[in-house]
């Protein structure tokens, strides 16, 4: 023992202190602090998501319109690129050697050691050619990838197509897509992605410093199974679907049908269409590029995007309504010169024939002009002229019941309201008290600004049919294998008319085509119900309209057919509206007395002039009070009467007012 | 006097030490094999892999540890002169026929893979050398020649391992002053020490020389100024302050016109300077990471994922301690340490039982080592000291460093078990 012996224990405190800083710091770092455990799996684990097989759609029947189908990515992965024959290589893919260059460079700039995408979505057909030779260049190797597939090529507008996500439906998403994924992006494939995109798989794989795969993490617990989406069954039939594509060639325009009892859509046709499998796989670019530029838009889903006025086809709501408030009875008679006379204004009937004496049933039958201006007028002036205002809005309100001037919330993406003008409108333009019945008549036989999507107009029907109501119309009648259908679809919305107000318009309407306007489409055995329109507009032609449901009796089907720019209604929709009733109906088509045949109609071309369309596309239809302008409902003799017809309106009318602000409301919507 | 005491091969053998000693080797072995696992060659008899290699270490050195309690006590005493000599001279061979690994030009190739590193063995045959001068009569370290014969005995393997450059082990050396300390050193050489090290920190962080200066100067003044009336504290003060000075400006001087750039960065990261965790702050990064990934239990034998996949370097040899941290956790960082501290401690014990001085320096010197070693590993592990390369003792990969340290401590024990007898 010296007397530096008091020394250890310095040297041991020293000792000591320093050991415990370094526990006082792996305590920091291993307990206290939290960042390194997220760090350590940020470094080795890579999560893969496994997407799921998209949902199915079949139509009513079971049969299939969009599957699955596997195409083929050729990958490649540049550190286990040897050198070979490139020029054979891009021969084989049909590329040339400067593409081959600049494709390799990106994949190089990506990951050396992960493999990516060198050329995309190769059918079956061209990858089985490959594949036989693809084991001659190490490196590039294939990964199945699910497309959609429509083995009927129909439906195209119903059906949608789906693309790769933006960033904005990333954002909106809140993280669940990423980029790659692919998301519906119109039509029903837009309307139930959630359905049918089902549930993503996740995998926790492991990759060492290298980028070497290392197998799963912690023997999958933390992954979860991809769960393919829900198969939906549409109420399409694809029967009458493809029938309507058929007959809608070459022609512009829409046939929507309904089942009154259920309110399903049976058939959506938007002319002219495209082959949905032209969005899809290797093409899809050009295709698309192609198809955007076609003037007859093909994208735009007419049957609920495209707005007409419904000419004549409105004129059973009138009755309708009026019945219901006791301003008329079915007896309620009208004596028809072939004109008529509202304040000042002088207007003719339908290629001025006199109707004589009609009575409701008469007036629908034949579509007397006069008869119902006389109904509106009754609507609109019942508390005198003075009222004009509030008993226009009472007018208004009956009217949107039928579901005019509003969206039908079908399940479907981008419905159009369609244009029912509040009277407040009027009061902009005439500024108030300064518009009358006279002002708004052509309201009464569905003209002026009066608006209605295709699927409003087949709605009507569905109420007229029902005596009185309708089921929302939608598309998918029952989600996944238990065919779940949404509550909302299986309501009654009421109209407000009392069930027993219908059979004189039904009358009518039997009439139609029994004998009046439609007798060409008679379908024998059949009793149809129908109103042809002639549906004018600024551009061109006057639309070709027809509204129908039939049998009369327990009705199977309500349809609305138009076919832009061709004239009377009763020459074009009514036609083929009797075609795609009798097929639904019977399954076949029987050979008529007044000897129209389907082929006739389907080879007919009845595209309009482009100069024109192209035109209309720019200034967008547009409701105008038309009947100033339409030689064929006002007479050449008041033709001079048209043009001084706005003499008390003169202080404050624009014509072309009309014209402009609805078009600016639109561009609200 | 009589060394004939002993009545068997393991008469007076601290067992207490043999026991840490191989609880430190298996420790060691099992985080070896779970860092470099190679499941083409799973067991540890397998000799193409390094758990397998240092199996066969350890067997050796238990060899080696049973041949050093059958010899002599005096025996290390005398020949410690001659094991200086060789490692002295292995450490010129070195730098002449040396394989450069990693920068450092450290070992001497032995064939079939096996290869030297004598920097590692002139640490044990400094100490003893040391033990053995400064237990000589009439040597105290109070002296000035005796304290700069010490100073020399230290200093020459130093200066040849610095020449490799090997800055880890040079460092190493440094240590040996808690056993001058301990034989009487001042203690204004471990103040200074401190003073130092303090003043290397912040002249690096400040980056401000002049202004470091001013500081110095004025703590100085203050102190001469409330200590007004002792002359001789004033002068003390006064050369203190300007050998301070000195020592900055020397430091910013070595900092920036001598050390190499890869040297100053890892210098800079840890004084937190810079900030490169993609670049030269990876390893320290990657290594930070997997002990903080380790929690309070760890992630499990074989379960690390950070050594596993190789994201920290080195994970056999210098980062050893990341496989503990990571798949033992604070728990398994704790045992470690408290090995560790238990060791050095239980030394001093043993090292103040001799009574023979030489086996008390020895003591105090293997201590001072392995203690030196703990603290620079495992803080660099954990960023709190620059990454220089020096292992963490007995868990680290390495024969010449497993090696050095068995008979480091198999000599103390050796002279543990004789600890009534003069040497």
């Amino acid at each position: 023992m010296n007397k530096f012996f008091g020394r250890r224990y310095i040297i041991s405190g020293i000792f000591i202190v320093l050991i415990l800083t370094l526990l006082g710091r792996l305590f920091y770092l291993q307990i206290i602090d939290d960042r390194y455990l997220l760090y350590a799996q940020g470094n080795v684990l890579r999560r893969v998501y496994v997407n799921p097989a998209r949902g199915p759609i079949l139509d009513r029947n079971g049969k299939i319109l969009v599957q699955n189908q596997a195409f083929y990515d050729i990958m490649v992965t540049p550190s286990q690129v040897k050198p070979f024959d490139t020029t054979e290589f891009c021969k084989l893919l049909d590329i040339d050697t400067a593409e081959f260059n600049k494709r390799f460079a990106k994949a190089v700039k990506y990951s050396r050691n992960q493999q990516s995408v060198f050329d995309k979505q190769l059918t079956p057909e061209d990858f089985a050619a490959i594949q036989e030779r693809l084991s001659e260049f190490p490196g590039f190797n294939f990964s199945p990838r699910y497309l959609r597939t429509y083995p009927d090529s129909t439906a195209a507008q119903f059906l949608g197509f789906i693309g790769e996500v933006h960033d904005n439906d990333i954002k909106k998403s809140g993280g669940y897509y990423h980029p790659g994924d692919f998301i519906g992006v119109t039509g029903v494939e837009r309307s139930y992605e959630k359905v049918l995109r089902g549930k993503r798989g996740v995998q926790n794989l492991m990759y060492d410093s290298h980028n070497r795969a290392k197998g799963v993490y912690a023997g999958g617990a933390y992954d979860t199974a991809a769960v393919a989406g829900e198969r939906l069954t549409s109420s399409l039939d694809i029967r009458i679907q493809k029938l309507g594509e058929e007959l809608m060639k070459n022609k512009v325009g829409s046939i929507v049908a309904i089942e009154p009892s259920t309110g399903e859509i049976l058939c959506y046709v938007s002319s002219p269409t495209y082959d949905p499998n032209l969005m899809v796989g290797h093409d899809r670019g050009n295709n698309a590029a192609e198809l955007y530029k076609d003037p007859y838009k093909p994208f735009f889903s007419r049957p609920i995007q495209a707005a007409y006025p419904p000419g004549s086809s409105f004129k059973p709501i009138d009755a309708l309504i009026a019945e219901q408030e006791g301003l008329i009875t079915p007896q309620t008679t009208y004596f028809c010169p072939g004109y008529y006379v509202s304040g000042n204004r002088h207007i003719k009937c339908y290629h001025s024939e006199a109707h004589g004496t009609v009575d409701l049933a008469k007036a629908v039958a034949e579509s007397c002009n006069g008869y119902f201006f006389m109904v509106f007028e009754k609507l609109v002036n019942r508390y005198g002229w003075k009222n004009t205002d509030s008993t226009f809005n009472i007018w208004r309100n009956n009217v949107s019941k039928f579901g005019l001037g509003g969206r039908l919330d079908l399940d479907m993406p981008s419905e159009a309201r369609g244009n029912l003008p509040k009277a407040s409108y009027y009061d902009k333009i005439y500024h108030k008290g300064g518009w009358r019945s006279s002002t708004v008549i052509s309201l009464g036989i569905g003209q002026g600004e009066l608006l209605a999507t295709p699927l409003q107009l087949a709605n009507i029907e569905c109420t007229i049919a029902n005596h009185g109501f309708y089921y929302r119309p939608h598309l998918i009648k029952g989600i996944g294998d238990k065919n779940i259908i949404k509550d909302e679809y299986t309501q009654k919305n009421y109209v407000g008319i009392d069930s027993q107000y219908f059979e004189p318009v039904i009358d009518g309407m039997q009439a139609v085509v029994e004998n009046g306007t439609a007798a060409a489409s008679k379908i024998p055995g059949i009793v149809m119900c129908g109103k042809t329109g002639t549906a004018d507009n600024s551009h061109g032609e006057a639309h070709s309209v027809f509204v129908a449901f039939a049998p009369r009796d327990n009705p199977k089907i309500a349809v609305a057919v138009i076919v832009e720019n061709s004239g009377q209604g009763a020459s074009w929709a009514a036609p083929i509206a009797s075609f795609i009733v009798e097929k639904y109906l019977r399954d076949s088509i029987s050979t008529r007395p007044s000897g129209i045949t389907p082929q006739y109609f389907m080879d007919a071309n009845r595209l309009p002039d482009l100069s024109t369309y192209q035109q209309k596309l720019k200034s967008k239809p547009v409701p105008k009070d038309t009947l100033n302008k339409m030689g064929i409902d006002t007479s050449d003799r008041k033709r001079q009467g048209r043009d001084t017809l706005p003499k008390k309106d003169k202080k404050q009318s624009k014509p072309h007012l009309a014209a402009v602000l609805p078009k600016k409301e639109e561009d609200e919507h | 006097m009589s060394t004939n005491q002993q009545r068997s091969f393991f008469f007076n053998v601290d067992w207490l030490m043999v026991f840490l000693y191989l609880a430190l080797c298996a420790i060691g072995l099992l985080n070896i094999h779970s860092a470099v696992f190679d499941d083409k060659h799973p067991g540890f008899l397998d000799l193409s892999t390094d758990y397998g290699k240092q199996l066969i270490y350890i067997i050796i050195g238990i060899t080696v540890g049973i041949v050093i309690l059958l010899l002599e006590s005096r025996f290390f005493s005398a020949l410690s002169p001659f094991f200086y000599c060789i490692t002295v001279l292995m450490l010129m061979l070195v730098l002449v026929v040396g394989r450069n690994v990693g920068g450092n030009q450290a070992w001497i190739s032995l064939g079939g893979g096996f290869r030297l590193q004598p920097s590692e063995f002139a640490k044990l045959t400094t100490c003893l050398l040391l033990a053995r001068y400064l237990s000589g009569t009439n040597i105290k370290v109070t002296d000035t020649r005796s304290f700069l014969v010490a100073g020399a005995i230290i200093g020459f393997p130093m200066l040849l391992i610095m020449l490799q450059p090997d800055a880890g082990s040079t460092l190493v050396f440094s240590s040996l002053i808690f056993v001058l300390y301990r034989e009487g050193l001042s203690p204004y050489f471990l103040i200074l020490e401190g003073l130092f090290i303090a003043l290397f920190v912040l002249t690096l962080k400040l980056n401000n020389t002049m202004l470091l200066s001013g500081i110095l100067v004025g703590i100085a003044a203050l102190i001469i100024l409330v200590t007004r009336r002792n002359r001789k504290l004033m002068k003390v003060i006064a050369i203190g302050a300007g050998i301070c000075i000195a020592f900055v400006f020397s430091v910013n001087f070595l900092y920036t016109k001598v050390l190499k750039p890869h040297q100053k960065v890892r210098i800079d990261i840890v004084l937190g300077i810079t900030s490169d965790p993609k670049g030269k702050g990876y390893n320290v990064n990657q290594s930070k990471i997997a002990i903080g990934s380790g929690k309070m239990w760890g992630r499990g034998y074989m379960k690390g994922t950070q050594t596993k996949y190789s994201f920290v370097p080195e994970q056999g040899t210098d980062f050893i301690f990341c496989t503990v941290g990571e798949e033992w956790g604070f728990a398994g960082s704790v045992v470690v340490l408290g090995l560790y501290l238990f060791m050095v401690l239980r030394i001093i014990r043993m090292a103040e039982r001799q009574r023979s001085p030489f086996s008390r320096i020895y003591a105090y010197g293997v201590a001072s080592v392995i203690f030196f070693h703990v603290i620079i590993n495992i803080g660099m592990t954990i960023g709190i000291v620059p990454s220089i390369g020096i292992p963490l003792p007995l868990i680290s990969y390495g024969g010449s460093s497993l090696l050095s340290f068995t008979v480091m401590l198999f000599i103390l024990i050796k002279l543990d078990s004789n600890r009534m007898g003069i040497i």
